[in-house]
């Protein structure tokens, strides 16, 4: 069996290498496939997978990129994310890609997608727009209509048809992606000391470079490795992380939380993965589906309407009851409007429900970690004190 | 430099006094809508229903509206200050923060009375992200009815018929319904089709206004001057016989100055000679809104057309509501709305519109708060440049948040684009005398 560092070292190998070899290399190795990149946070990616393609998650540049053109495409008071993705753009780490989507995360990736037309012409883009309401007849209605046309396009994009057949196992094969990180994420939650928060995210992050099926391969295997090996357990907290579900925290401030003495056992990274909360089924209409696990049994984030007032940050409670968690921890992109906008109702939520919590800004190539780990290790030495009062 | 010749013509102008007394009005009637038993439904400018609204007799209050008041009055400053000290954020938008601290200083409206609590949030959620986010951040103080009425983008930069299709039937089985139960009024398709009719009116003269700015000298100034223009018809007024003759008044206004030659009415009277035509994008600065237009007026520049008197509607390449189609002309209304088209549809907007109305470029005034806006200018800008061959500049401030007008820096700006078109021009006429 592999062990942990070596499937870890594999994740961050594929983490770090921004002109995206293990894609290219699987788009090189048979004639006539396609790649379809996407942006957070989500969009339907078995319809991709139905049409022989391989979905590539698009998710900026972290701190290893330098930015040279994007700046000249973004104000300064915009987030990182933006830019950054127009930097892999700009330099041609993205010429193998045939087609982007921009799902309906906010405006700026919103506006990106027009930017993408004009910027290159000869590649599929795509805006996806997600329903913000949530009845089956209306917002359910119109999504799954807006699926039929991405489906349409991106059969011009593969060259063939995407039948109903290769979605159902599309779906059947994203289904077990999901459970198994459901799986890795409910492990953590219990033995977070065994299954490092930096090492959960590398192992996720590799699903949005490899073939599906590889993935789950993978997850199974760390999974396997994980339990099997002996690890100390730290006297730390334990807290979920929330507002990282689109620009991506620097992998140096996953490992500064738990250093500073937080265990992270929920998280809204890489959302994508768990989007749809249980298993979507495989019999029927699935685009239908699709459209219904989405209204009916998604994640919640600031990016989507709460149509019920009562339920507004309920979410955050319960994944802090259901996970033992004892605080939470809102590390926001800067500039980020929606998740900086949210960020006080979800607050008073967690006031009324006697949860502590602290709050910080970052950028996904934030370079200098001292000032999170200290006030990360101040809440955690709080939170202590707290419980043993 | 030109100096703008004083002039009472501002006093005299009927529709500017129109104007005032119409928002006055409505901001009285507000005022007292508990008293007189009326029912208030707040709701955003871009993509407002108010043909709708009037139909169920309730009256419009607009949040952005109020920060935009707020912001003329010196007073959004502190409001903004007072929402950051209540835990929002220094990055986000400060039409929103102005808001929130207004209401959590008392909610006084800018005309110095009360606004009422709004019996209902109607969020025609259009051409922003941040509008859903403002929202729940109003119902969870007013916990009132809130309806949600999803308007898809124009991703693809036009309207497909799911689009079209989704919007209606959420009129039909969700806003029209529930705004009967919130009003007790019955909903009533003629009184509607009224409503849409008198809108169509209005904006036919609204057009022929803004497009007047074709005319060599223009006779309206489409941006500073434009933002009083748009007043009644983005905001309470559109589909009344006040806006119709408010409209009315106004065409005769300005027809009456090309027949005479005139350029446009500045707070200082009349502009001298026309010495640049400008094109601009983006919102303008509110908190330092005369000094701003004075830095353009003051050097002979004249804005001929602007993206933000769309920003509550697009009307110039045909689109009218329409009472023979009441509920698809909302749809269509409100998806057309400038900041729910793609970026390409913008580009080609302001490319055609430095063409046909003659513009030396294309200025930006790039604003903080606002990424619906911002996010994707640069590119526009350098767009817009190569398809026109005309020069471009970008200027940054903020809506209503004056830490983020800077005078000098905006002033230099403007005066190096200046000396740039006129060295284009000299070039221009150099390379024309040499052909
Ligand atoms: S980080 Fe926030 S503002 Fe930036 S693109 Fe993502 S969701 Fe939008
Ligand atoms: S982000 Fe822009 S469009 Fe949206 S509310 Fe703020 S100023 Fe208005």
């Amino acid at each position: 069996m592999a062990a942990t560092k070596d499937i870890v070292a594999r994740c961050e190998a594929l983490f770090e290498d921004l002109n995206f070899e293990s894609a290219r290399a699987w788009k090189a190795a048979e004639d006539g496939r396609k790649v379809i990149g996407y942006l957070p946070v989500y969009v339907p990616r078995e319809i991709i997978h139905a049409g022989g393609m391989l979905p590539l998650g698009v998710l900026g540049g972290g701190d290893r990129l330098e930015v040279i053109h994007g700046d000249a495409y973004y104000q300064s008071y915009i987030c990182r994310i933006p830019r950054s993705t127009v930097e892999l753009g700009v330099t041609k780490r993205l010429d193998f890609v045939d087609g982007m989507l921009f799902p309906s995360t906010c405006d700026v990736i919103r506006n990106l997608s027009g930017m993408w037309k004009l910027m290159f012409p000869e590649v599929y883009t795509r805006y996806v727009d997600v329903p913000q309401n949530f009845d089956d007849e209306l917002g359910g209605a119109f999504f799954r209509q807006e699926m039929e046309e991405l489906k349409e396009g991106l059969e011009g994009v593969a060259g063939r048809k995407i039948t109903d057949d290769a979605i159902r196992e599309s779906i059947a094969v994203y289904n077990e992606n999901r459970r198994l990180v459901r799986e890795l994420y409910a492990f953590r939650a219990k033995q977070p000391w065994k299954t490092p928060s930096a090492e959960v995210y590398l192992v996720v992050r590799a699903g949005m470079v490899l073939p599906i099926e590889e993935h789950n391969q993978l997850i199974r295997d760390y999974l396997a490795a994980a339990d099997a090996e002996d690890r100390p357990m730290r006297d730390n907290c334990r807290i979920v992380l929330t507002g990282t579900f689109c620009e991506q925290p620097p992998l140096n401030l996953i490992k500064s939380l738990e250093l500073a003495g937080c265990y992270v056992v929920d998280d809204d990274l890489l959302l994508i993965t768990r989007w749809l909360l249980d298993d979507v089924p495989t019999e029927g209409d699935p685009l239908g589906n699709l459209a219904r696990a989405f209204l009916h049994n998604s994640e919640s984030t600031s990016a989507k309407y709460v149509d019920d007032e009562a339920e507004k940050g309920r979410y955050l409670v319960r994944a802090v009851k259901e996970t033992g968690a004892e605080g939470v921890i809102f590390a926001a992109p800067s500039f980020c409007d929606p998740a900086l906008l949210d960020r006080p109702m979800l607050q008073n939520e967690l006031k009324a429900n006697n949860i502590p919590y602290i709050a910080f800004k970052y950028a996904e190539n934030s370079g200098q970690m001292q000032p999170i780990r200290e006030q990360a290790g101040t809440f955690a030495d709080s939170i202590k004190l707290w419980s043993a009062a | 430099m030109s100096t703008p010749t004083p002039s009472t013509e501002v006093a005299k102008d009927t529709s500017m006094l129109q104007q005032k007394a119409m928002i006055a009005g409505h901001y009285d009637r507000l005022a007292t809508a508990r008293e007189d038993g009326r029912k208030v439904c707040s709701t955003f400018v871009p993509g407002n229903l108010n043909e709708l609204i009037m139909s169920f007799d309730l009256l419009n209050n607009l949040p952005e509206v109020n920060a935009i008041q707020s912001g003329l009055r010196k007073q959004s400053g502190l409001y903004v200050m007072e929402a950051e000290k209540h835990g929002h954020s220094e990055d986000v938008c400060t039409y929103v923060k102005s808001d929130i601290g207004m209401i959590l200083k008392g909610n006084v409206g800018p005309y110095g009375k009360p606004l009422p609590d709004p019996d209902v949030l109607l969020l025609c959620y259009t051409g922003c992200y941040t509008f859903m986010k403002w929202f729940e951040l109003l119902r969870e103080r007013y916990k009132c009815e809130t309806i949600f009425l999803q308007i898809p983008y124009e991703g693809d930069g036009k309207i497909t018929q799911n689009m079209r299709d989704y919007v209606v039937k959420q009129l039909k089985e969700d806003v029209i319904p529930t705004l009967e139960r919130v009003s007790g009024v019955k909903f009533d398709i003629d009184r509607l089709r009224e409503y849409l009719r008198n809108s169509a009116k209005a904006e036919d003269d609204l057009v022929h206004v803004l497009q007047a700015a074709k005319t060599k000298p223009s006779p309206i100034d489409a941006y500073f001057g434009g933002i009083y223009y748009i007043g009644p018809i983005f905001g309470a007024f559109r589909g009344t016989e006040d806006a119709i003759g408010y409209y009315r008044a106004l065409r005769e206004e300005i027809d009456a100055r090309v027949a005479a030659g005139q350029g446009p009415v500045t707070p200082e009277g009349d502009m001298g000679e026309e010495k640049y035509r400008l094109v601009v994008e983006g919102p303008p600065n509110y908190t330092s809104f005369r000094d701003f237009w004075k830095m353009f007026y003051d050097e002979g520049a004249v804005v001929v057309a602007s993206s933000y008197t769309k920003v509550g509607g697009v009307y110039d390449f045909g689109f009218r509501h329409d009472p023979d189609h009441p509920l698809e002309s909302l749809a269509d209304y409100c998806m057309g709305c400038y900041t729910n088209r793609n970026l390409p549809q913008r580009v080609d907007m302001l490319a055609n519109y430095v063409d046909e109305y003659q513009a030396d470029g294309l200025l930006i005034n790039s604003i903080k708060s606002c990424n619906s806006f911002s996010a994707g200018q640069l590119l526009i800008m350098r767009e817009v440049e190569k398809r026109t061959g005309k020069p471009g500049a970008f200027i940054e401030t903020d809506l209503v948040d004056p830490r983020y007008f800077s005078p000098a820096n905006v002033k230099n700006r403007l005066e190096s684009y200046f000396q740039m078109i006129d060295q284009k021009r000299q070039g221009g006429a150099v390379a024309g005398e040499a052909a």
